[in-house]
């Protein structure tokens, strides 16, 4: 009896501090777990750059970047993933303005400009593979494949995400867990055209020195 | 309690204006962005440029591009708010630098001191 007596205040103590914790979350602590998330992603390229810059001469005899790479064909997919960049910018303000419509018109268009950047990676791919210089070519291509591949892939995975985040602020507005899932998917989209910078200038560039 | 509340609530406000950033900013680090890729491109597809500057010139724009974007486009910074964010990524830009300087060295190393096969024996 006095067992129960004791912890009795004990637990509802610890019922109303949890209480006050969650209502004081506005969901910075979301966003700040979602960039330590992004950090340990950024670990995963480091280490497919740093297998790719060891292995960037293993060629075997095969087709060096300096042959195979079409530069003007990279400047496009950067272009199209930077303006994605800053159509995504510009939902995030439609977002803080609370203008419904206009992020799912910003979003459309981020999502049609990584698209065609994903398209053209596509396209690359297959050209590449069909010429006979696919990832089983040399330790070179394999590492580019990898690297190249594994940024495309997390690029798909946005566009999905994208695609579900329309589909959420159609259906439900802007309300508290649409605006942090959004604030996440433009950190995640953002970090993407960070990563696509160090691929364009480590891979393609100087690649084709 | 009341009080507190509502302090809270007015200092998160504070915090979110400075970092998310504003039209300005986004165009801005965009006009920057476009400069800085046609530069790091223009290295390799404008004829006349001396080899030896091509190398150091891309990873300079590579440097700078990386820093406009971070500010302008994921609004980092010293603010507060950002602190989390900042220790986070410092923290993995000391161990992407052990990773990939760490490969690079050893395996350079390995390479260059490995009897490498002769042809035809």
């Amino acid at each position: 009896m006095s067992h129960a007596a004791t912890t009795l205040p004990h637990g509802s103590g610890a019922h109303a501090a949890g209480h006050h914790d969650e209502h004081h979350d506005d969901g910075s602590k979301t966003v700040v777990g979602f960039w330590i998330y992004l950090m340990s992603d950024l670990l995963i390229f480091a280490v497919l750059f740093a297998t790719f810059a060891v292995l960037s001469n293993a060629t075997a005899g095969g087709p060096t970047g300096k042959e195979l790479f079409e530069l003007p064909f990279v400047l496009v997919e950067t272009m199209l993933l930077l303006i994605s960049s800053f159509t995504f910018g510009m939902a995030m303000l439609n977002m803080h303005a609370g203008n419904k419509g206009r992020v799912i018109g910003w979003l459309i268009v981020t999502f049609l400009f990584g698209a065609g950047f994903i398209g053209m990676e596509i396209y690359e791919f297959h050209h590449l593979i069909t010429h006979g210089h696919g990832p089983n070519t040399s330790a070179f291509l394999s590492s580019f494949f990898t690297l190249v591949g594994t940024h495309g892939l997390h690029v798909s995975f946005g566009l999905l995400w994208i695609i579900i985040m329309i589909d959420l602020i159609r259906r439900h507005g802007l309300d508290g867990i649409n605006k942090r899932r959004l604030s996440c998917l433009s950190l995640f989209w953002h970090f993407l055209d960070i990563v696509w910078i160090c691929v364009f200038t480590f891979v393609y560039l100087m690649g084709a020195i | 309690m009341a009080h507190h509340t509502t302090s809270a609530v007015d200092h998160g406000h504070g915090e979110h204006d400075s970092a998310h950033g504003s039209l300005k900013s986004y165009i801005i680090g965009f006009i920057l962005s476009i400069i800085l890729t046609l530069g790091s491109f223009g290295l390799l597809m404008v004829e006349g440029v001396p080899r030896n500057i091509i190398l150091p010139g891309i990873i300079v724009l590579c440097i700078a591009q990386l820093l406009v974007q971070l500010v302008f486009f994921l609004h980092m910074g010293t603010s507060k708010s950002q602190r989390d964010n900042l220790s986070a990524f410092v923290f993995a830009v000391f161990v992407i630098a052990i990773i990939v300087v760490g490969s690079l060295w050893v395996l350079y190393n390995m390479n260059a001191n490995m009897m490498h096969p002769m042809p035809g024996m």
